[in-house]
C-alpha cells in the first residue's frame, strides 16, 4: 500500500468502572490510504465506534488510552489539545448515526454550518453565508437559502444528516468517520445518503471509513473491509474477497446469518451464545466459546494473524479453507 | 375457506393540529386509509414500509388495542369484540403482542420467571403449580434454561430478553402473534436466533404471524405473503418470493432495490427515490405515491389508484403497471 495517510498501531481503550477495568479496544491495527474507502463491521460492543473516538480524542476522561493513531506521521495518541483541535474537522471529520441529536435544536441550520465555517475555515461574513450554501447544495439539498434558516426539528431525518454532512465536509477533510450514518433512517433515504456519501467522495477524493453493523451497507460502498469482534480485529480484506470468500468463522457466521434475497429460502445459521461482556472476555481467541471449530488452543492461546491472501489478513488458529463455510457443518447449525 | 384473520377496509384517522398555537388549523392524520388483508391459521403475513406507514397502528388495529374509525376485524369468522369488554379480554388469549424493544416491554422490577407465568394468572386459570410447569415447558421451547426463571430482565442480554416477551407471548397458547419490529434491536448474529425461533414454533405450535418489519430480507425469510404499505395504504400484495422476486409497484421496487447486497447474485434494477415521504397530515392528491414516483403522470396526480389483481394473483394499487414501458428489464 501507498503511505498511509491514518495509521493505527496497537490501539488499545481501557474504560475503569467502580475498581473493575474493562478492555473495549484490545489492539488494532488498521491502515487507511489517502481516497481509501474502509469499512468497520462488527456487532454492538464490538469497539468498531470506541476505536475512533479514541484515535480523535473523543472519549471521556476515564478512558485509557494506548498504542498510537497517526495522521500523516504526526501521533495523537496523548498530543496537546491544541493539536487535536486542528485535526478534528479539518483533517478528521466525524458523523454519528442520530442527526438530530448532534445538531443543536435551538440554532438554525445556517448558524451551525456558520460556526463550522468559522472554526475551520477562518471564513467571516457574507463569505459565510455564500459557502454554507454551496454545501447545502453540494449534499443536495434542495431551496438551500430557505434550509439555511430553518430549525433542525422542521427536517426531516434524511435531511438532517444531510446537513451533518455539508457540515463534516466545511473543513475540507481527508477523512470523514461515517459511524452508522444511515442506521436511524428509512430504506430508501439510506440509498440516497449513500449515493451521496459515494459521488461526495469521487468530487472530492475525500477518504471514508463507514462504521456499520449492516454488511450490506458496507459491501456496496466501500473497498476494503475490516471485521471487529469483542474489540479485536478477526479478519481484514478487499470487499469483495471478504464476501465472496470469508476466512474467519465469525465473519462467515455473520454472512451465514444473512437472509437471502433471492434463491430458495434455507435455514439461517445463527452463531449460538453472546458477545462476552468486556469485563470477562474469554482468554485466548475472544470468539471461542462460539466458534463450531475451536480447539483445546483456541481458549488458552491468543490468534496469530495468517495472511490469507493479497490483503487478506484472518485472526484465527484454524486456518480455514478458501470457499469452505464452518456452518454448514452439521454440527455448527445452532 | 375463512381466514384466521380478516382485516376489511380498515381506517384510523387522527385529528391533530395543523400548525403551531392555539389557534392552528385542525386536520386530519389517516394513519391508516382503507386496508384489507387476511391471514389464514398458521400463515405469515409480513407487513413493510417506512416508518410512519401505518404499519404498526394497523397491528394495534387487528389486535383491537385501538378502535378503529371505519372497517372491520373478524377473528376465526366473528367480529372482534369492543376494546376492553369482557369477550375482547378473553379473545387477547387468542392473540398475544410482541414488540421491538424488549427491556420496554419487559418489567424492571421483576424476575422474569414471574412474568412469564403473569398471562396465565390473569386470565385466572391454572394453579401455580401448573403456571409454573408450563412456564419451564415454553421457556424450554423458546431456547431458555431453567435457572434464568429468577433472573431480572437487565442481566439477561437482548436476545435472551426477547425469548423471555416470547414465552410470555406463548403462555396462553396464542393462535396468532402480531410481531412488531421482533428483532430490529438486536445484533445481526442474534437476529438469526430469533427468526430461526419463530419459524420452528411455527412449525410445531402451527402459529399464525403478522409480522410488521421494515427489514426486507429478514419479512422474505419469514412470510408466506407480503404487504407493501405507504402512507396509510397498502400498494401491493402478494406472495413473498414472487413479490421480491418481481416487484410491481415503483415503490415496492425502490424498496427492495434499496436493500444492500453482500455482491453475490444477479444485478438487480437501481430505482433511488427523490425526496422524504410526504408528510402524512397532507397527504398528496390522487396516487399519494406520485410526489416521489418516476413514473407518475397526469392521471396519477389526480385519481387514487385501487388494488387490482393481476394474472398471478398479485394485488396492485398502480396507474401504470400493467404498461410494457414500466416493465423491469430482464
Amino acid at each position: 500500500m501507498a503511505v498511509p495517510l491514518v495509521a493505527l498501531r496497537g490501539l488499545t481503550v481501557d474504560f475503569e468502572n467502580g475498581g473493575r477495568t474493562s478492555r473495549a479496544v484490545d489492539g488494532i491495527d488498521i491502515e487507511i490510504a489517502p481516497g481509501e474507502a474502509m469499512g468497520i463491521v462488527g456487532e454492538s460492543g464490538s469497539g468498531k465506534s470506541v476505536t475512533w473516538l479514541a484515535a480523535l480524542g473523543l472519549l471521556p476522561g476515564r478512558a485509557r488510552i494506548g498504542g498510537s493513531a497517526r495522521i500523516d506521521g504526526q501521533e495523537l495518541i496523548g498530543a496537546p489539545r491544541r493539536l487535536l483541535e486542528s485535526v478534528r474537522g479539518s483533517r478528521i471529520a466525524m458523523i454519528f448515526q442520530d442527526p438530530s441529536s448532534c445538531l443543536n435544536p435551538v440554532h438554525r441550520i445556517g448558524w451551525q454550518l456558520g460556526e463550522a465555517l468559522k472554526l475551520h475555515r477562518g471564513l467571516s461574513g457574507a463569505a459565510v453565508d455564500a459557502e454554507a450554501l454551496r454545501l447545502l447544495d453540494q449534499v443536495g439539498i434542495a431551496d438551500a437559502r430557505r434550509r439555511l434558516s430553518d430549525y433542525p426539528h422542521q427536517l426531516s431525518g434524511g435531511l438532517n444528516q444531510r446537513v451533518m454532512i455539508a457540515m463534516a465536509l466545511a473543513g475540507g477533510p481527508d477523512l470523514l468517520i461515517a459511524d452508522e450514518p444511515t442506521t436511524a433512517l428509512d430504506a430508501t433515504i439510506q440509498a440516497q445518503i449513500l449515493a451521496l456519501l459515494g459521488s461526495i467522495r469521487r468530487d472530492t477524493g475525500m477518504a471514508m471509513v463507514l462504521i456499520s453493523h449492516d454488511l450490506g451497507v458496507v459491501a456496496e460502498n466501500v473497498d476494503r473491509v475490516a471485521v471487529m469482534y469483542a474489540g479485536r480485529l478477526v479478519e481484514e480484506a478487499l470487499g469483495a474477497d471478504l464476501f465472496a470468500g470469508a476466512r474467519h468463522p465469525y465473519t462467515q457466521g455473520l454472512l451465514a446469518a444473512l437472509p437471502a434475497l433471492t434463491g430458495p429460502r434455507r435455514r439461517l445459521a445463527a452463531i449460538p451464545g453472546t458477545v462476552p461482556d468486556p469485563w470477562n472476555v474469554p482468554a485466548g481467541c475472544r470468539f471461542a466459546p462460539r466458534c463450531p471449530i475451536a480447539e483445546k488452543r483456541c481458549s488458552t492461546e491468543p490468534p496469530p494473524v495468517h495472511r490469507v491472501g493479497l490483503l487478506h489478513r484472518a485472526v484465527c488458529h484454524r486456518q480455514v479453507e478458501a470457499g469452505f463455510s464452518v456452518w454448514s457443518l452439521p454440527r455448527a447449525a445452532e | 375457506m375463512s381466514g384466521l384473520l380478516e382485516v376489511t377496509d380498515l381506517r384510523r384517522y387522527y385529528k391533530v393540529r395543523a400548525g403551531r398555537g392555539p389557534f392552528a388549523a385542525k386536520a386530519l392524520l389517516r394513519a391508516v386509509d382503507g386496508v384489507s388483508f387476511r391471514i389464514e391459521a398458521g400463515r405469515t403475513l409480513g407487513l413493510v414500509g417506512e416508518s410512519g406507514c401505518g404499519k404498526s397502528t394497523t397491528g394495534k388495529l387487528a389486535l383491537g388495542l385501538i378502535e378503529p374509525t371505519s372497517g372491520t376485524v373478524n377473528y376465526a369468522g366473528a367480529a372482534m369484540p369492543p376494546t376492553g369488554g369482557l369477550e375482547w379480554r378473553a379473545l387477547r388469549r387468542r392473540i398475544q403482542m410482541v414488540y421491538q424493544d424488549p427491556l420496554g416491554a419487559l418489567d424492571r422490577r421483576l424476575p422474569v420467571g414471574a412474568q412469564i407465568m403473569e398471562p396465565l394468572a390473569i386470565h385466572g386459570d391454572a394453579t401455580p403449580a401448573e403456571r409454573r410447569e408450563r412456564a419451564g415447558a415454553v421457556m424450554d421451547s423458546v431456547g431458555l434454561q431453567p435457572h434464568q426463571v429468577d433472573r431480572y430482565p437487565h442481566e439477561l442480554s437482548g436476545g435472551q430478553r426477547q425469548r423471555v416477551v416470547l414465552a410470555r407471548a406463548l403462555m396462553t397458547e396464542p393462535d396468532l402473534l402480531i410481531c412488531d419490529e421482533p428483532i430490529s434491536a438486536l445484533d445481526v448474529s442474534i437476529q438469526a436466533q430469533v427468526v430461526n425461533l419463530l419459524l420452528d414454533l411455527q412449525d410445531r405450535l402451527g402459529i399464525a404471524y403478522l409480522f410488521i418489519s421494515h427489514d426486507l430480507r429478514v419479512v422474505r425469510q419469514v412470510s408466506h405473503d407480503v404487504a407493501v404499505m405507504y402512507l396509510g395504504r397498502i400498494v401491493e400484495q402478494g406472495e413473498a418470493e414472487s413479490l421480491f422476486a418481481r416487484p410491481a409497484h415503483p415503490y415496492t421496487r425502490a424498496l427492495v432495490s434499496a436493500i444492500p447486497t453482500t455482491g453475490a447474485g444477479p444485478r438487480r434494477e437501481r430505482l433511488l427515490l427523490q425526496g422524504d415521504p410526504p408528510n402524512p397530515v397532507n397527504v398528496p392528491a390522487g396516487c399519494t405515491f406520485h410526489t416521489r414516483c418516476p413514473f407518475a403522470t397526469a392521471q396519477c396526480r389526480s385519481e387514487v389508484p385501487l388494488l387490482r389483481t393481476l394474472d398471478d394473483g398479485r394485488e396492485v394499487a398502480c396507474h401504470r403497471v400493467l404498461e410494457s414501458a414500466l416493465q423491469v428489464a430482464a
